[in-house]
């Protein structure tokens, strides 16, 4: 078996003791800043290149994928202990994730989401070694109208994702949408209701944005009554799952790993999707949904696994295609360049020991962040305890400096404030600003696909019915949409969108 | 006593502000890339700017402002202090394209920076999807002026390379094919692969190992010579559109009225960054072109730049 000889060779590399030091300092390195509100793995990657220039490619780039996986799973640690979603993958899990922890089950929070990334970063591992190439043959068939149409189908995912009343969710979809024209118009280079603001002119950051609504405001609102602690103050309670836990969240594990994996292979960032599917099937299947935004395990278990896969499974593009999928990924392919290694088609062959050694090194950081962070999860938890007057001014003083990190800019951390106090006024008024940040992720996408599609159609709409993938899933999203609306079913809709 | 302290201080802060100030650099040098990290002007900024900081004895450190095509980055250079410790790699767009693309541009590429000097240039190719019936330049041009209406080229966004050079294209076949916007080089070239779109023009670092491998075709380099790095590629001159040259040239600005020995300095370690073996051949493997002796003084450049933004005027804005 090719396969089998493959793996070899990749463990031979990976397992030698640098690269095995380097897959552990790139892991425990993206742990720490995936913790760290804001400083996302594209600032540290950037950061952390000058240092990689005396290492063999190999070992460099095993380095800098751990922090990108790292980060992943650090990330979720923020979302679920202080509510604030670092990526757009983390949103989801915010929702039951840090009200998990508020009801004492922090560690168990943790914990599942710890062991659902490592289950589903094993399966991704394999299909990337057994389908890389000819699923990238498949991603192939998405030109930009299947794009925007999965974007269709994704947003009304976002409905489902809402826990209060289905007419504020569809109002933040929208107000998502709207705050994503923001920014260089694509075919015209015009400004785009920016009002003049220069830092506006790429449109507003995704962290800007998330760390405002969620974080900021969250803090705000928790100022509000000096008594009310939002993460419990007595015991933690247990720090790992138990049987229990395991049953409820099994399925969600599978089936999250598959929707993830599945969309991450799309060579157009479709990976933030995935925990949002995931989190809206969970839903959908749960006997009884309205446990959702409350806590629910699978709600953590599954978008978590989704999150995972869809970040290791973003790698097929970049090995087999040398085309980078999404702004880490290109960052990748400026530290393979920079090394001399200019990714392309031929990279499986060429550099059989990089491509396996990657490959085999993304399971070995995956076993290895699982040893971090199990022992992590009681000092994690403990962090909790920590009093606010001080938890708070150390949360917003990372935020800001994560927010600075980005691109540099003051302005940016000045945006995050505005939007703290625009997300505490919607925590005021009962709007979910999950809803809205979904809409704010896939807007991007859709007006970029939609614009395309249209231009390479010339104007004719009905290529998005014509292709039959594209058709298809547009087809999924109108049954969705029948479902939620028609009367005869209005019953169960209530079940599914209201609390 | 206390005072005694206070004014020992001072003079001491005094003497170091002196001596900082006769010997530049006395701190580490930001140097800002108006693009993401990862691109061809940042990965060119880094494997200079590593051999620099080894000449300069102090670490120049990259800063990624990215934004509206470069420009966000390059005005904020344009205003940093000129105290030579913030320097900028500009680059085609930055300081050819941008005033015909941005009416409303807060800088200007010829009168407000000290050129320091050029580092390198990616080459210009002519690339199209592998099913694109044309086996030479001459049928590709005439090909396109033949369906011009029903072609798609493909680009990586309003102020990209592949944007300025693909209007400079058509406008020298006198044709004007759809232009598709994409976000960047990444997503562009997926659907060129894929066969989405017709054809674009890149820089080499981009497509390289794509045309090596046959999943896209290549008909030309826009360079007098061609490339070591993709030989079997004829030159636009040998193949019949000698009128189109052009790379995405990369080169250091300092702020307007950075003193000149802070200029000299860093185009000192420019040129030894550029004759230095290992370096030359970090650049040389990206297909990057580098400088001759003569193009490297910050007088050639400030003559090439003012040319360049003559050059790219016309062209830009009759796109428009």
């Amino acid at each position: 078996m090719d396969l089998i000889s493959n793996l070899e060779l990749g463990f031979s590399v990976a397992l030698s003791f640098n690269n095995i030091a380097l897959c552990f300092i790139g892991c425990l390195v993206g742990t720490l800043i995936g913790v760290l509100p804001g400083v996302g793995p594209i600032a540290t990657i950037a950061m952390l290149l000058p240092i990689t220039f005396g290492i063999d490619p190999t070992g460099a780039l095993i380095m800098l994928a751990g922090i990108y996986y790292g980060a992943q799973y650090g990330g979720s640690t923020t979302a679920i202990l202080v509510n604030i979603p670092g990526e757009a993958t983390s949103v989801v899990t915010v929702l039951d994730g840090h009200q998990m922890a508020k009801q004492g089950r922090p560690g168990v929070a943790l914990g599942m989401a710890a062991i659902a990334s490592f289950f589903a970063g094993t399966v991704a591992t394999l299909v990337i070694a057994a389908l890389g190439a000819p699923l990238t043959k498949l991603a192939q068939l998405f030109g930009p109208a299947e794009y925007f149409s999965l974007m269709v189908m994704g947003l009304v995912f976002a409905m489902v994702l809402a826990r209060g009343s289905l007419v504020k969710a569809f109002a933040m979809i929208v107000m998502g949408l709207l705050l994503s024209t923001i920014g260089t118009d694509l075919e015209t280079g015009e400004p785009r209701l920016t009002f003049g603001i220069e830092n506006l002119s790429d449109g507003i950051e995704f962290a800007v944005l998330a760390m405002g609504v969620f974080g900021f405001a969250e803090i705000i609102r928790n100022l509000e009554n000096p008594e009310a602690r939002d993460v419990v103050r007595g015991s933690i309670g247990r720090l790992l799952p138990n049987k229990e836990d395991f049953k409820q969240a099994a399925l969600p594990i599978v089936r999250g790993t598959g929707i993830g994996a599945a969309l991450g292979i799309l060579p157009g960032n479709g990976a933030v999707l995935g925990p949002f599917a995931s989190y809206s099937i969970e839903k959908k299947l749960a006997k009884d949904p309205r446990r959702f935004g409350r806590g629910a395990i699978e709600g953590v278990a599954g978008p978590e696994a989704a999150n995972n896969a869809g970040a290791q499974t973003a790698f097929i593009p970049l090995l087999t295609l040398g085309i980078p999928p999404n702004a880490v990924m290109a960052l990748m392919v400026g530290a393979m360049t920079i090394h001399g290694i200019i990714p392309g088609p031929q990279v499986m062959t060429k550099n059989p020991q990089l491509f396996w050694g990657m490959i085999a090194s993304m399971w070995i950081g995956n076993l290895m962040l699982l040893i971090i962070n199990l022992p992590l999860v009681g000092l994690w938890a403990r962090l909790l305890k920590v009093p606010y007057r001080l938890l708070f001014p150390a949360i917003l003083l990372f935020c800001c400096i994560g927010i600075y990190s980005i691109n540099n800019s003051v302005e940016q951390v000045i945006m995050t404030a505005f939007f703290g106090f625009f997300g505490y006024a919607l925590i005021k008024f009962g709007f979910e600003p999950a809803p809205m940040l979904l809409g704010f992720v896939l807007g991007k996408l859709m007006e970029e696909k939609l614009r395309q599609a249209l231009i390479l159609s010339r104007g004719n709409f009905m290529t998005f019915v014509e292709r039959p993938v594209s058709g298809g899933l547009l087809l999924v999203a109108v049954v969705l949409v029948v479902a939620a609306l028609l009367p005869a079913i209005r019953k169960s809709r209530e079940e599914v969108f209201t609390e | 006593m206390k005072f005694l302290a206070k004014l020992a201080f001072a003079a001491a802060a005094l003497a170091a502000g002196s001596v900082s100030a006769q010997t530049y650099p006395a701190k580490p040098v930001t140097m800002i890339v108006p693009f993401a990290a990862g691109g061809p002007t940042d990965v060119i900024a880094r494997i200079v700017g590593e051999h620099m900081s080894r000449t300069l004895g102090q670490q120049i450190v990259i800063e990624n402002v990215a934004g509206a095509g470069g420009t966000t980055g390059t005005t904020r250079a344009a205003q940093a202090a000129n105290d030579g410790y913030t320097i900028m790699m500009g680059h085609m767009g930055t300081h050819g394209a941008a005033p015909a693309l941005y009416p409303n541009l807060r800088y200007d590429p010829t009168k407000d920076f000290e050129p320091i000097g050029l580092a390198a240039g990616t080459p210009i190719l002519i690339v199209a999807k592998k099913a694109f019936p044309a086996n030479d330049l001459k049928s590709f041009t005439d090909h396109v002026k033949a369906n011009a209406d029903k072609l798609n080229l493909a680009h990586a966004g309003v102020g990209s390379v592949s944007h300025s050079t693909g209007i400079l294209l058509g406008s020298m076949i006198g044709a004007k094919p759809t232009m598709v916007p994409y976000t960047g080089t990444g997503p562009a070239l997926n659907d060129l692969v894929s066969g989405q779109v017709d054809f674009m023009t890149d820089q080499i670092v981009n497509v390289a190992e794509q045309i090596r491998a046959g999943t896209i075709r290549a008909y030309a380099i826009a360079t007098p010579t061609r490339s070591p790095a993709l030989p079997d590629v004829p030159t636009t001159t040998e193949a019949g559109l000698p009128q189109y040259q052009v790379s995405a040239w990369n080169a250091m600005f300092a702020p307007k009225g950075t003193s000149a020995d802070a200029v000299a300095k860093l185009n000192d370690a420019l040129r030894k960054a550029l004759a230095d073996e290992a370096t030359r051949k970090r650049l040389l493997d990206l297909g990057a072109v580098l400088p001759s002796a003569d193009e490297q003084t910050p007088a050639w450049l400030g003559a090439f730049v003012a040319k360049e933004v003559e050059r790219w005027n016309p062209v830009l804005k009759a796109a428009r």
